[in-house]
């Protein structure tokens, strides 16, 4: 990773094939992201945000040109290796908090531990960090039905942050949150960026997040039609 | 990791107790099953071998082609040099002679005129005290009042017929038939006690004699109708008893119908389709409680990763490899398999041993049975009850789990955003 580039891509096309009619989401997307950015890709449904972000989560290969992330080229990454990717930087934070329900809210953000195999002192350790960093300590060993929507998505946070990854990366983390939560959230997240120097990527369309972005970048039909470097709240 | 799918699987009851409770009622059901079959065969082996034909059949050819219509003119002579060679190549057989009879009990009032009359199927046996048809036919156990015979001329009869004829032990009784010759025959017993086998067909109207009286009634000297053989082994062994038959029956005359030879209990009690019909149908019954069983658990198994669709998508996503997906779920298919098995086979082994100590009482659901078999109907446990059902409950969920978790390689990870943020 040359100077601090985490993410980098280029002449990125990705191609569906829906029915007999190809797709194009993504047209020669080329763009790069340093450690510890807070930035979002941002624009309408169908503008290659969700498949962008795919792709640098090493969940979706291109059909052309490449991307590297962390290091690793995304395209020649065998399904087991980009598992691995995942488990031990990307962090993943969704709209529907997606936790498990059976689980409480410390084993929901003890699980990515597990994948990587700590111990469970080490463990400990770290899911009482994060739980802490949160503001969630006191609410670990309830179950996601016991806990609101803004309490469930500060727990996925912690369930991505947890492993202390070197990127996270948040699909319109707060679609189902309301403003005052949304902002808890979002300034969660920018303590974390800040005090672990982690790098943040978010696809959005919601205004509230947009505020807090340091850099932004419009899709519109699968290219880049702007990348803005800005002060948070500049809108 | 285990001990969080562990957890899991204790905390989601759909994943856990629903699969557990299927495969626990399917093994108990085959266990159950099993044992019950067994037992309800082995009773009707039993006593189709204490009261029809033994496990093998020493007669003439006649008798032997005549089935059910045999008379006591096609009976063997020459038995006690029969009983002889058979108990000399054939030691570890228990080796009796048997004879049938009909005719009429009259029953005479203090005058001597015919008090009472009743037809009787009578069986001629050896009732001396050394006699191993006590043990055969169990007669200690079935004596109902009276004594067992120990005089020559006393005999026995089923209770219920000596309630009909309104006798007691120490009555007298004539018995009118007719010799193997055909002529008319009659002979006074004195009854020295009644009997109650359990066995329908045989306590409605059964006379019970010493094999001596009868061969002097019915002018049968040295003659019986049949030797019938007994085997060492718990139930029926077919191969054992078709081995004796072959050896017995090797180099012997097959064209004079008065030389003595040897069918299995397959053959000289004509339930050899049925002897078929039960095996196939045990077999037949067995096979359909497991693969309902599979398809069952199968079933649950599909819905249970539709369910857990959205879990397994978030595990794919934070990194859990597919394959090591797919290990978790075989594993916790093979947690509960191994959990609900064990259940089941106690359980269906428990019910089976209890069925097979008490027994259910079907006498009264047949009171006019001809076919010979034990009142009570006994399960038999046996160490194949202890696998048939276990064995399969295992697989059943582990293929099950198998098979459905095979969905997880089809999940393709760039749907995964989509899927998890709608």
């Amino acid at each position: 990773m040359e100077n601090g580039v985490v993410i980098s891509t280029d002449k990125l096309v990705r191609k569906f094939k829906v029915g007999r009619t190809e797709l194009v989401a993504l047209k020669e997307v080329s763009l790069e992201f340093r450690r510890g950015e807070f930035a979002g890709l941002v624009g309408p449904s169908g503008s290659g945000k969700t498949t962008l972000l795919n792709i640098i989560g090493t969940l979706d290969a291109p059909s052309s040109g490449t991307a590297v992330v962390l290091g690793e080229r995304v395209e020649s990454l065998s399904p087991v290796r980009a598992a691995s990717l995942r488990s031990r930087h990307i962090g993943f934070i969704f709209q529907t908090f997606n936790l498990l329900p059976v689980y409480t809210a410390y084993e929901n953000v003890e699980f990515p531990l597990l994948l990587l195999g700590m111990s469970q002192s080490e463990r400990r350790k770290k899911v009482t960090d994060a739980l802490e960093w949160v503001g969630l300590a006191d609410r670990a060993n309830s179950r996601p039905t016991q806990l609101s929507g803004g309490e469930s998505q500060r727990v996925a946070i912690a369930r991505a942050v947890v492993k202390r990854p070197e990127l996270v990366l948040a699909d319109e983390p707060t679609a189902n949150l309301d403003a005052e939560n949304s902002h808890k959230i979002l300034q969660t997240m920018v303590s974390l960026n800040h005090d672990l120097g982690t790098t943040f990527l978010f696809s959005t369309h919601d205004e509230k997040v947009i505020r807090y972005l340091r850099r932004k970048i419009s899709l519109i039909d699968g290219r880049v039609a702007n990348d803005e470097v800005r002060s948070p709240n500049s809108d | 990791m285990l001990t969080f799918l562990a957890k899991g699987l204790l905390r989601d009851r759909s994943r856990s107790l629903f699969p557990l409770l299927t495969v626990a009622i399917g093994v108990t059901l085959v266990v159950f099953m099993d044992s019950y079959l067994r037992g309800a065969t082995d009773a009707m082996f039993a006593a189709t071998a204490s009261f029809v034909c033994g496990h093998v059949r020493v007669a003439t050819r006649a008798y032997a082609k005549a089935g059910a219509d045999a008379t006591n003119e096609l009976a063997l002579l020459g038995v006690d040099s029969i009983l002889g060679e058979l108990k000399r190549d054939f030691p570890d057989v228990t080796w009796t002679l048997r004879t049938r009879f009909g005719g009429l009990v009259d029953v005479p009032d203090s005058m001597g005129e015919t008090r009472v009359q009743s037809p009787a199927a009578g069986m001629a046996i050896d009732l001396s005290p050394e006699s191993p048809e006590r043990k055969i036919l169990r007669l200690e156990q079935s004596l109902a009042s009276g004594h067992l015979p120990s005089a020559p001329g006393e005999v026995l009869l089923s209770d219920d017929f000596a309630r009909r004829l309104d006798v007691k032990p120490g009555d007298k009784l004539t018995l009118v038939s007719s010799t193997m010759n055909g002529s008319m025959a009659t002979y006074n017993f004195t009854l020295s006690g009644t009997v109650r086998f359990g066995v329908s067909a045989m306590d409605r109207g059964a006379v019970l004699a010493d094999i001596n009286d009868i061969q002097q009634a019915l002018d049968m000297p040295d003659a019986a109708d049949a030797v019938f053989g007994f085997l060492p082994v718990a139930g029926y062994d077919d191969r054992l008893a078709s081995r004796l038959a072959a050896r017995f029956n090797s180099g012997r005359d097959t064209t004079d119908r008065y030389a003595p030879v040897m069918e299995t209990m397959r053959l000289a009690s004509g339930l050899g389709s049925m002897f078929d019909l039960i095996g196939a149908a045990t077999g037949l019954i067995v096979s359909i409680f497991i693969v309902a069983m599979a398809v069952v658990l199968w079933n649950a198994g599909l819905m249970g990763s539709l369910r857990r669709y959205g879990e397994v998508g978030v595990r794919l996503a934070i990194g859990e490899s597919k394959p090591a997906v797919y290990r978790s779920l075989l594993a916790e298919s093979f947690l509960i398999g191994l959990a609900g098995s064990v259940l089941g086979t106690l359980a269906g082994l428990g019910l089976g041993y209890y069925l097979q100590e008490v027994g259910i009482d079907i006498s009264g659901m047949m009171p006019n049975a001809t076919v010979v078999i034990d009142d009570v109907l006994r399960a038999r446990v046996t160490p194949v009850s202890v696998y048939i059902g276990f064995v399969p409950g295992l697989l059943a969920t582990f293929v099950g789990a198998a098979i459905s978790g095979l969905g997880v390689f089809k999940r393709q990870t760039a749907m995964l955003a989509k899927e998890l943020g709608s």
